[in-house]
């Protein structure tokens, strides 16, 4: 399917759903974070859809808010698409796990967890996956200091 | 008795030897030759011409390293040649790479583990100072000689094989100035 078959497609599930205006390499949708697995899953299972692949996933910290990013392809259909889905409550950021729908999560949500701190729902083994177990904080937050190891440029 | 050595040649004044030949050359009559050389001399030649490096690359540094052992540079010219996968059985460790705060200890055990004597080439600006790192990370150690003592430092980002080439060269300068009866303690200054 092309860009706009899908957006049409996807529309007609009827989860609230916004199109971002600016230019994109896929068709970008962003959904509301407690709606965000439901999506997932209708995205995954619908037979016009049918996004069988994760090829990415990713945290960023934008200050006011936090956001994760879902790439998602299928490789049946040969099409894909991007989620976006914002956390505005930075201090206990939380969002429901995918590992069920694609288990390539597993690592990708342990890697936001370690570096951003946004924690999920329904994760089998959330634990810091490249940093110590004792490290305290998260370094990719915006706001994260570290007066010993960081030399501030 | 004791040995004439009017008739010894040293390399300058026979063509036919090598300009780093590690001693001197005494003919001794019908056809046979004496060499004559120090133990100093002699232990540090066959030092620093059989140099084994450790297999040990943390990241894009690694990969100019494996040119430089590859056949068109090919770092056994020098005799750097067989990269050992245990540190038991290497000489040099050329830090090819970041070095971040969870390697360190690593680095500093394989170090360690390594029988003397033992060298250290610091390549790439990540192993000098931390490199592009340096300024606003978390993780990465500004520089690997804050873990061990290194011996050479080979600038770049990452260096040519020609850089590390001498690089190597630079190290078995340092390593011809050593003596036993004065052993070198690498460890020596290092805090």
């Amino acid at each position: 399917m092309n860009s706009q078959e899908l957006k049409t497609k996807i529309e007609s599930f009827g989860i609230e759903i916004t199109f971002p205006e600016e230019e994109s390499q896929f068709l970008t949708l962003i959904v509301n974070p407690n709606q965000l697995h439901q999506l997932a899953k209708q995205l995954k299972e619908n037979i016009d859809t049918s996004f069988d692949y994760m090829f990415c996933q990713t945290g960023i910290d934008w200050l006011e808010n936090m956001e994760v990013v879902y790439h998602l392809r299928s490789t049946s259909k040969e099409h894909e698409v991007v989620v976006r889905t914002q956390i505005t409550d930075r201090e206990n950021p939380t969002l429901d796990s995918v590992y069920d729908l694609w288990k390539t999560a597993d690592f990708h949500e342990r890697e936001i967890f370690d570096l951003l701190g946004i924690r999920f729902n329904n994760h089998p083994d959330l634990r810091r996956i490249f940093l110590d177990d004792d490290w305290e904080g998260y370094p990719l937050r915006k706001d994260y200091v570290d007066e010993i190891n960081i030399v501030e440029l | 008795m004791g040995i004439d050595n009017s008739n010894s040649v040293t390399p300058e004044q026979n063509p036919e030897l090598p300009k780093d030949f590690p001693g001197e050359v005494i003919a001794a009559g019908n056809g046979g030759n004496i060499v004559v050389t120090s133990i100093d001399t002699i232990i540090n030649w066959s030092r620093a011409n059989s140099l084994w490096p450790l297999v040990f690359g943390t990241s894009c540094c690694a990969i100019e390293m494996m040119a430089t052992g590859a056949s068109k540079h090919d770092w056994a010219r020098f005799g750097t040649e067989v990269a050992r996968a245990t540190p038991r059985q290497a000489d040099l460790i050329v830090i090819a790479g970041t070095i971040v705060n969870k390697m360190g200890p690593v680095l500093k055990r394989l170090y360690d583990q390594m029988a003397e004597p033992k060298y250290v080439i610091a390549m790439g600006a990540c192993a000098i100072s931390g490199g592009p790192f340096y300024y606003n990370s978390y993780s990465v150690i500004k520089g690997a000689d804050h873990v061990i003592p290194v011996d050479v430092y080979v600038p770049g980002c990452p260096p040519r094989p020609e850089a590390l080439l001498y690089g190597i060269m630079e190290l078995q300068k340092k390593i011809k100035t050593e003596s036993i009866s004065n052993p070198r303690d690498p460890m020596q200054g290092f805090i």
